[in-house]
């Protein structure tokens, strides 16, 4: 991904809003599409989405109530697309990722509380996750290969 | 904008298969564990919930259920998926769910491992 330049963006602001997350997987979807990603692969960047949006809309606590996204597709301008990053950002009171605690069956099993899933999800189908949060807000960066 | 979910039962030989159609997020999710908790009071304890209908899911609606899940292990009951996509499969092994649920490629193969036990 290093060197690679930006071949096409696109930005999406989405209000938090019941269902709003499948408008995002469909952009998702849409720019998957236009790099020519395999069809279980923009199955994975769809569903990650979602997750990120949901965790947005969920527990941001964002005054604005919106989630910005940005799609970008990246590559050497001489040649096809490579990857595909996803920026999904919100303005809320943000969170400590390290102390996120993953959530494992057994214990879920048995816990009141079955959520907390989103970001275990978005980091088994995705290439690559970075975390960026703080008191302005949160913004997860999500990379996908073509190939 | 609203996805529903539309859900179908089948009952024979002692299994319940449930047919998903849609998005299983909040709602799809409680609607089928509403589904699932009828067929357990009508006696059911083997079920089956067929999601080829069913393209994209999200983790509040998984997480439900994982409810179902957890609630055929009280009775002793069993409970199996089939027909995922490959990403809605993934989702569930990243999760841990096929320790607790089998997961089948179709039909016939999850009627045949439930069928003998």
């Amino acid at each position: 991904m290093a060197g690679e330049a930006i071949l096409r963006e696109v930005q999406l602001t989405l209000p938090m809003a019941p269902d709003m997350e499948i408008a995002a997987s469909k952009t998702a979807t849409a720019m998957a599409e236009l790099m020519s990603m395999s069809p279980d692969k923009i199955d994975e960047v769809r569903m990650a989405v979602v997750e990120a949006c949901i965790n947005a809309i969920e527990h941001s606590r964002a005054e604005d109530r919106k989630v910005h996204l940005t799609f970008e597709v990246l590559g050497d301008v001489a040649s096809q697309p490579q990857t595909l990053r996803i920026t999904v950002r919100d303005a809320g009171v943000g969170f400590a990722p390290d102390q996120v605690e993953e959530p494992s069956i057994e214990e879920k099993l048995t816990a009141d509380r079955k959520r907390g899933w989103g970001l275990k999800i978005i980091h088994g189908l995705m290439d690559r996750v970075e975390i960026d949060s703080g008191v302005s807000g949160t913004s997860i960066v999500m990379t996908k290969a073509r190939g | 904008m609203s996805e529903s979910l539309k859900l179908q039962v089948d009952s024979r030989d002692g299994l319940a298969v449930i047919y998903t159609e849609g998005y299983i997020n909040n709602q799809g999710g409680e609607e089928i564990a509403r589904t699932a908790y009828q067929l357990i009071d009508d006696g059911h304890k083997v079920l089956l919930l067929n999601l080829g209908g069913t393209k994209i899911v999200n983790s509040i609606g998984i997480s439900i259920l994982i409810e179902i899940i957890e609630k055929m292990l009280e009775i002793d009951g069993k409970l199996a998926f089939c027909c995922l996509t490959p990403t809605i499969e993934k989702t569930f092994h990243i999760m841990g769910l096929a320790q607790y649920a089998g997961i089948f490629e179709d039909e016939p193969q999850a009627e045949t491992a439930l069928a003998s036990g």
